[in-house]
């Protein structure tokens, strides 16, 4: 049977992507964010993930306007990255698993979350750079990927109650997958920020500091902000975190924190990283 | 929808409905072609997409918060803002009123 091993959160910011690209890890300015990671790659080496299934927003690669869904999940043998809009190298494709996504798919209609399934999805900074994060070292991910989007672009968004949901029948529908499978839950970006308006660069170290907290032993703590005080706690962009509580609400049994980081500010973000391992 | 969170603007159905041209438009410079064919004739690539007025000129002066007040995404904007190297640090500063250095400079001290 699969099993999950844990969930690593992370910010996403698409300046991450670039500082690697031109080898910036060691300066001061990123060293704090960097740093940060050697002991995310020895839990790793550790724990040994066949699989990573990833939540995460797009942020316009690869959903539009025209047709916006609320939870989307990719059902494919690849995902491929490409241009955002600024240039950036294109990273190589991601092997997916169309078997393990579709008993993904039937578990969770089953269980009444309605998704929207994507035979074919381009994957954006919010998928590939936690993924090289990871695995910073490996030229192609070494894990196979499930790509699952959550709308945090067009308001009305999903709730934190209903996105603690959705991660527990995620978490179920992994665990009852037939196969020999470890999977890792990857809950990509926040903490607070804003990009958008005379609030730009607002951050609120004491609520993100409040959520990693509550991440550990208490998610539940949180289910009950609405959108609009989530907005106004963490900003804009800072919804986010609805991505961390998917994928923390997946883990079923004891959760231990094996490492965590908070840094202010890559760009215009604070940085969050925690490592949670499922000692079910 | 103006809210009573100050500075902020939240981008639901009514500013979806009110931007989707300039989304659209925006969305579309996810293409280095479609980059570099605004950049050749400005004027002729936002009437392909039919902006409005305010954001015909909003585009213009390249001003992020008349933008937002006509509908812009800013994840569509910062395609937009992309194609002049813009980041969203630039982008902060601008809305904020600030020198790019200072509004850097103002993250930097949070983090004290």
């Amino acid at each position: 049977m699969a099993r999950i091993v844990g969930a690593v959160t992370t910010s996403h910011i698409p300046a991450i992507g670039a500082a690697i690209a031109k080898g910036l890890q060691e300066e001061p300015y990123w060293k704090p964010f960097f740093g940060a990671f050697g002991a995310v790659h020895a839990w790793l080496d550790k724990v040994r993930p066949d699989a990573a299934v990833v939540v995460y927003n797009d942020h316009g690669l690869q959903f539009f306007l025209d047709k916006l869904p609320t939870f989307a999940i990719g059902a494919a043998d690849e995902y491929r990255n490409a241009d955002e809009g600024w240039g950036l190298p294109t990273l190589p494709p991601y092997r997916g698993d169309a078997a393990f996504s579709w008993h993904l798919i039937e578990s969770l209609v089953a269980d009444e979350f309605d998704l929207t399934t994507c035979q074919e999805m381009l994957v954006d900074h919010a998928f590939t750079v936690p993924l090289k994060l990871l695995w910073p070292r490996a030229q192609v991910c070494p894990v196979l990927t499930v790509p699952v989007a959550l709308n945090t672009v067009q308001h009305p968004l999903p709730t934190p109650a209903r996105c603690i949901k959705f991660g527990r029948a995620l978490g179920r529908a992994i665990a009852s997958y037939p196969e020999d499978l470890k999977v890792l839950l990857l809950g990509t970006g926040g903490l607070s920020h804003q990009l958008d308006g005379t609030r730009a660069g607002f951050i609120n170290r004491g609520f993100d500091e409040m959520c990693m907290a509550a991440m550990v032993d208490a998610p539940e703590a949180l289910a009950h902000y609405s959108i609009h005080q989530l907005v106004e706690a963490a900003g804009t962009q800072g919804v986010e975190l609805l991505n961390w509580l998917v994928a923390r609400a997946a883990l079923s049994g004891r959760v231990e924190k094996v490492h965590s980081n908070y840094h202010i500010p890559i760009s215009n973000t604070a940085s969050g990283l925690m490592v949670l391992e499922n000692r079910a | 929808m103006k809210t009573d969170i100050p500075g902020t603007v939240v981008f639901d159905g009514a500013q979806a409905r009110k931007g989707y041209a300039l989304n659209k438009m925006c969305y579309s410079f996810n293409s280095a072609q479609n980059r570099a064919e605004f950049l050749r004739d400005e004027d002729a690539y936002c009437r392909k997409y039919g902006l409005d007025e305010a954001q015909r000129d909003a585009i213009r002066r390249r001003h992020v918060l008349d933008l937002i007040a006509a509908g812009g995404n800013i994840y569509y904007l910062a395609k937009f803002a992309g194609i002049f190297g813009l980041s969203v640090q630039d982008v902060g500063a601008q809305q904020t009123g600030m020198p790019v250095e200072a509004f850097k400079a103002m993250l930097v001290a949070k983090g004290r």
